[in-house]
Order: C-alpha cells, then sequence, then structure tokens
C-alpha cells in the first residue's frame, strides 16, 4: 500500500538546515495497523505530513497504492488527498460552524457526491462511530471524545485507501484514549489500513506493528501482539 | 454557482460578525449612491437645459445673406444681394440627405411699430411667408383651424395662422376667430388657424406670430422672388454641420460671391450650439462617474480589507478543507463569491437610497413647480445596470488578494496556526 525508499527532508532555519528526516525506508501492506513512535523532534510528524501529501520530500521515492506521489501540483494533490488519504488529527481540527453531519459530509463535498446521497452517506458513518444522536450539534457542543469521533468518521467518509492519525489520543483522558482507539481498532478490523502517530507506549501497543522514529532515521521495526483497547472500556 | 452549502457558507462568514460587515458594506453602498446622485443630478441639469432647445429639429441651420466683402467676376465689394426662390431647388438638387429646406420672409420684428390691424386694436407681431414644412422645424401646436397647406402656396391665399398671444391682443376672449380678417400692413388675410408654442418656443414672443403662405406674402409685400433667409435641415444621420459647407458653396456659385469670402452669407448653426451642451453634458457626466468610482474605490479597498482579515481569521478552516482534498480553486471562488456578493448587495442598497432620494427631489421638485434649468434628475436601466457591472467587477478585484493569498499558504501550515 505505502512504499517508501530513502526518504530525505530537511527544513532551513535562517542560515542552517535542519536534517529531519535522514533516509528512510518502510513498507506498509494492506490492512496494517502501525504505530510510528518516537520523541519530539524525531521526524514523526513530518513523516505522517510527506505521507499525508501536506508536504514535500527533498529526495526519495513515495508510492502510494502503486501512484508514485511527485512533485504534485497543490489541485492534484488536493486531489489525492481527498481520494486516498482520510487525516485525524490530534486537536480534532472540526469546522466550528458546521454540525457533525456536515462536517462528516465535507470530504464527500469536495468529490461532488449529491447533497441527499452525501447526507444519507454520513449519517451512516457517524452511526457507526455511535453519534447518530448528536448529528445536528456543533462541534463546540461535544466532548473531546465525542469531536474525535466526528473527525474519524470524517476521515472514513470518503472511504480512503489509507488513514492517517496525528497524535489522536493527545488531547484525551485515558478512558477516552481507549474508546477512540477501539474504534481505530474496529475500523482496521473491517479491512482498513491504518498509520499512527503517537508517543504513548499504551496506544501503541494497541497496534499491530510499532516503528521507532529517531534523529530521522528507523531505529526498530517490530510487529507485535495487539492489545485489545475493547477490554478497557 | 446555485450552490446551497456555498451560498450557506458565504451568510455564515458575513453574518459571524455583522457590524464589521454592515460597516463594510457601507463604503461600498456610499460610493454607489453617489455615483447615482450625482449622475441624476446631471441629468436633471442636461433635461433642464435641453428643455430651452424645446421641440426644434436641433439638426438645422439658418441662413441668411449679407454685403460681399471682396470682388469677384467683375462685381465690386460690398455688394448686396438676395436669395432667391430658385435657390431651394438648386441645394435639393446639389447637396444631398436634406430633409427640409423653408425659405422664409419676415415683416415686423423686435420692438417694430404696429403692423397688424382689426377694427380698432392693432399690435405689432412677427409675419412670416412661409411655406407648410416650417411646423416641422419650428414645432407649434395648432389649437384651432388649421396650419398652412400646399394649396394655399400654389393659389397664393391670402390666409394666416396666429398665435395665442395675437388672439388674446386682437380678439375679445370668447370671440370666433376663425373666418375673420385681420389687416397686416393694409393687406387682408383671413385668420384660418390659431396656435400655441410651448413655454421654451421663444417664451412671449413665440406666441405673437403670424404665419401666412410664402407665395401670398411675397406677392403682398413685393418680395418678388427674394428669400430672406432659410431654415435648412438635414436628415436624421447626416449632420447638418458637415453639410454646411457644400451649401454655402452652392450659393456662393449661384450668387457670384468670391469662394473665399466668408461674410458674404451668415449663418447659424443650430446643431453645432446643440452639439456643444451635448459634449457638456457629456463631460459633466465623465466627472460624475470619475468622482462616484473614486469613491467607490474606498469602499473596495475597505470590502479587500476586511476580506483579507476574514481570509486571516479562517487560515485553520482552509488548511482543514485543504487536507480533506478541497481544490485550491475552490477555495478562491469561495473568497470571491463572499466578496461579489458582499459588495453587490452594498451596492443594490446604495441604488436604493440613491433612488429614494432623487425620487424625493422630483416630488419636490413637482410640489414647488418648475425650478429654472433643473428638470426630471434621473438615472436611466442602462445607468442602474452599468453601476451593478462596476460592482460586479469592483467585487472581484476587492476579491482578488484575499482570495490568491487564501490559497498561498500551504495547507501544513495553515493547520499549524492556532
Amino acid at each position: 500500500m505505502i512504499e517508501i525508499k530513502d526518504l530525505h527532508k530537511s527544513y532551513k532555519m535562517g542560515s542552517n538546515s535542519l536534517h529531519v528526516l535522514k533516509g528512510i525506508n518502510f513498507t506498509v501492506e494492506d490492512g496494517e495497523l502501525v504505530a510510528i513512535m518516537g520523541s519530539s523532534g524525531s521526524g514523526k510528524s513530518t513523516l505522517l505530513n510527506i505521507l499525508g501529501m501536506l508536504d514535500g520530500a527533498d529526495s526519495g521515492e513515495y508510492t502510494l497504492d502503486g501512484v508514485p506521489i511527485k512533485n504534485l501540483s497543490e489541485t492534484k494533490a488536493a486531489e489525492y488527498r481527498n481520494k486516498f488519504l482520510g487525516f485525524v488529527f490530534q486537536s480534532f481540527n472540526l469546522i466550528n460552524y458546521k454540525s457533525a453531519l456536515e462536517n462528516v459530509a465535507l470530504p464527500l463535498y469536495y468529490q461532488k457526491v449529491p447533497r441527499k446521497e452525501r447526507q444519507e452517506k454520513a449519517m451512516q458513518y457517524l452511526d457507526r462511530v455511535g453519534l447518530k444522536p448528536w448529528a445536528n450539534h456543533l462541534p463546540s457542543e461535544l466532548s473531546g471524545g465525542q469531536k474525535q469521533r466526528v473527525a474519524i468518521a470524517r476521515a472514513m467518509a470518503a472511504e480512503p485507501k489509507v488513514l492517517l492519525a496525528d497524535e489522536p489520543t493527545g488531547a484525551l483522558d485515558s478512558t477516552t484514549s481507549y474508546e477512540v482507539m477501539d474504534l481505530i481498532q474496529k475500523i482496521n478490523d473491517d479491512g482498513n489500513t491504518i498509520l499512527v502517530v503517537t508517543h504513548e507506549e499504551d496506544i501503541a501497543h494497541m497496534c499491530k506493528r510499532i516503528v521507532h522514529l529517531k534523529d530521522g532515521i528507523i531505529v526498530e521495526d517490530k510487529k507485535i501482539e495487539q492489545v485489545r483497547a475493547g477490554q478497557y472500556v | 454557482m446555485f450552490n446551497r452549502d456555498r451560498w450557506r457558507e458565504i451568510l455564515e462568514v458575513l453574518t459571524s460578525n455583522v457590524w464589521r460587515t454592515i460597516f463594510t458594506a457601507f463604503g461600498v453602498c456610499w460610493g454607489i449612491f453617489i455615483l447615482i446622485v450625482l449622475l441624476a443630478a446631471g441629468k436633471g441639469l442636461e433635461n433642464g437645459i435641453k428643455q430651452d432647445f424645446g421641440d426644434i429639429a436641433t439638426n438645422t441651420m439658418f441662413m441668411w445673406t449679407r454685403a460681399t466683402t471682396k470682388p469677384y467676376e467683375g462685381l465690386p465689394k460690398g455688394r448686396s444681394f438676395e436669395f432667391k426662390i430658385s435657390d431651394v431647388q438648386a441645394i435639393q438638387d446639389n447637396v444631398p440627405n436634406m430633409r427640409y429646406i423653408s425659405p422664409r420672409n419676415q415683416l415686423g420684428g423686435f420692438r417694430g411699430t404696429n403692423n397688424v390691424v382689426r377694427g380698432i386694436r392693432t399690435g405689432a407681431y412677427n409675419v412670416y411667408g412661409d411655406y407648410p414644412e416650417i411646423i416641422n422645424q419650428d414645432p407649434m401646436t395648432v389649437t384651432s383651424g388649421r396650419f398652412l397647406n400646399f394649396n394655399d402656396i400654389q393659389d397664393k391665399r391670402k390666409v394666416a395662422i396666429i398665435g395665442q398671444g395675437v388672439k388674446n391682443d386682437l380678439y375679445d376672449k370668447d370671440e370666433e376667430v376663425l373666418g375673420t380678417y385681420i389687416k397686416i400692413q393694409g393687406v387682408n388675410f383671413m385668420v384660418i388657424g390659431t396656435y400655441k408654442k410651448n413655454d421654451s418656443g421663444g417664451g412671449e414672443e413665440g406666441q405673437k406670430e403670424i404665419f401666412v403662405p410664402f407665395t401670398a406674402f411675397s406677392q403682398a409685400f413685393n418680395r418678388g422672388e427674394n428669400v430672406g433667409w432659410m431654415a435648412i435641415t438635414a436628415k436624421d444621420g447626416s449632420s447638418i454641420s458637415q453639410l454646411k459647407d457644400k451649401i454655402i458653396k452652392v450659393m456662393k456659385e449661384r450668387h457670384k460671391v468670391h469662394p473665399e469670402d466668408t461674410r458674404a452669407i451668415g449663418y447659424f448653426d443650430l446643431y453645432e450650439q446643440y452639439n456643444r451642451v451635448e459634449s457638456l453634458f457629456g463631460a459633466l457626466k465623465g466627472v460624475a462617474y470619475i468622482v462616484g468610482i473614486m469613491v467607490l474605490l474606498s469602499g473596495i479597498i475597505g470590502v479587500s480589507n476586511i476580506m483579507l482579515i476574514v481570509v486571516k481569521e479562517r487560515t485553520k478552516e482552509i488548511g482543514i478543507r485543504r487536507a480533506l482534498g478541497e481544490q485550491p480553486w475552490s477555495i478562491k471562488k469561495q473568497i470571491l463569491m463572499e466578496s461579489i456578493f458582499l459588495t453587490i448587495i452594498s451596492g443594490m442598497v446604495g441604488i436604493i437610497f440613491g433612488s429614494l432620494v432623487i425620487y424625493g427631489i422630483n416630488s419636490l421638485l413637482d410640489s414647488v413647480g418648475p425650478v429654472d434649468m433643473f428638470m426630471n434628475p434621473s438615472v436611466s436601466v442602462g445607468v442602474v445596470s452599468g453601476a451593478l457591472l462596476i460592482l460586479m467587477i469592483s467585487g472581484l478585484l476587492a476579491g482578488f488578494i484575499p482570495a490568491q493569498s487564501a490559497i498561498r499558504v500551504r495547507p501544513i501550515e495553515a493547520l499549524r496556526t492556532e
């Protein structure tokens, strides 16, 4: 699904440049649930941004579902993001003047799905994250866990090939964190490929594979026994 | 364009900070208001001035003879000559696009002595010998009887059409006018009609004229073949000012006047005067547009500013949308539409207020009666749609920079903004 070869990325900070990614090689198969771990500054968010086509790499190859991702125009990048990727952010990033339902329907709107169909589909996904009764609530009327669940529903609504989650539990207490992870695991059980960036050990162990980043290189990449989040909920 | 979600969003954004939107809108509203009111005021002035031209055919010149100032073909300078009735046909034959050529003769004039008698009453009036076509060049309303016709010319009938003023002087209030006789310089003419000119057609003096057939006039007052002066109107679409030189040239040839003698034939080009007034109002309109658009411009800069702030405020939201896969041009379109929508709505309010003010002035003018040189200020539908077009373009311009800045921010940076 994802293939990365010798990925480099550096940022210019005034006169000196900061080499963030120093040759990353890794592959993600269909249906995997991968945790990317590392301390702050290890380059994990940068990697996720490049995977999410929000940022470009300096050198190296990136292939997503057989499509080479290179030198994309903004228009093309937007199209690929919409078609291939779903994002879940630490700070939820819901649009605060739109209801939960409208937020979920947004990616479908960009796919030019007709209004009625869009709303039906969005409702379906809201139902899957258990928030159907809150469909017409604004984000400000929802709790943190609920917001993140709306964000996940939104990410899934476009039926992406890969779900990218950047510290999805970073702003949540542990109980709601486990609820969110439970949801992510269930989505993964349905066969979706998911990448989770986190620095929390327990969250990482709820994935099926852990990739450790340190100072811009992968220091460890191992498959693990998944801890089901459901038992804590 | 007619996308429900897009419109909902536009309204959402514009109503999220109502007072800010209203203050911004005021700038544009004020600009278009000024534009409309200035144009209407200009139009009012124009209507007032043009009314003085009345219904006179403006594509007209008047031509008369004077003494020559150059000797030519053995004739001395200082020679006086007169147009002949055959000159009319000569102009008709040699100059294209002539509509009316009316030879005229006149008795009386400014502060003339009494020349018309009826019983014991007398009066001093302008008496014209005319062809029937003069009514098209110097319009008047026939209030009773009829105007001259070609049979009158043919038969040299001694008939007369008198003005309202003449009637008031020479007749009692309820007296029958038609069929009675008046004596013009000792010659009896039968009154066959009365006319009235509207207020602008020469005022008081305009009502004190008497029209008789040209041929009867010539015979009765010994003018022979002579013509006092001519009123010449060109066909619509060709200007008398351009044909003027040719007409004068023909006259000079026929009357043995030196081709370079510019003083021998006098003329008054009404069309040129009219055009001068026209171009004055053209310039006035131009000034109104410039001032209006300048004021509008400051309003538009206001809109542009606010849109920039809106974009800044929504940077994060724009980042989210782009992460979700919204196309850059779609974001740009959204910002542009917001800007155009705001501009047009506020412009419409300005147009409505402007129209109300014009309406108010009009009803004020109606109630106090006519004012000198100002009449019926108005703007045409053309001007209003022109104003809307200006608004549309301004909205587009106002939104352009903010829209550009909205998509210039990379999504990753936009997402980082807290």
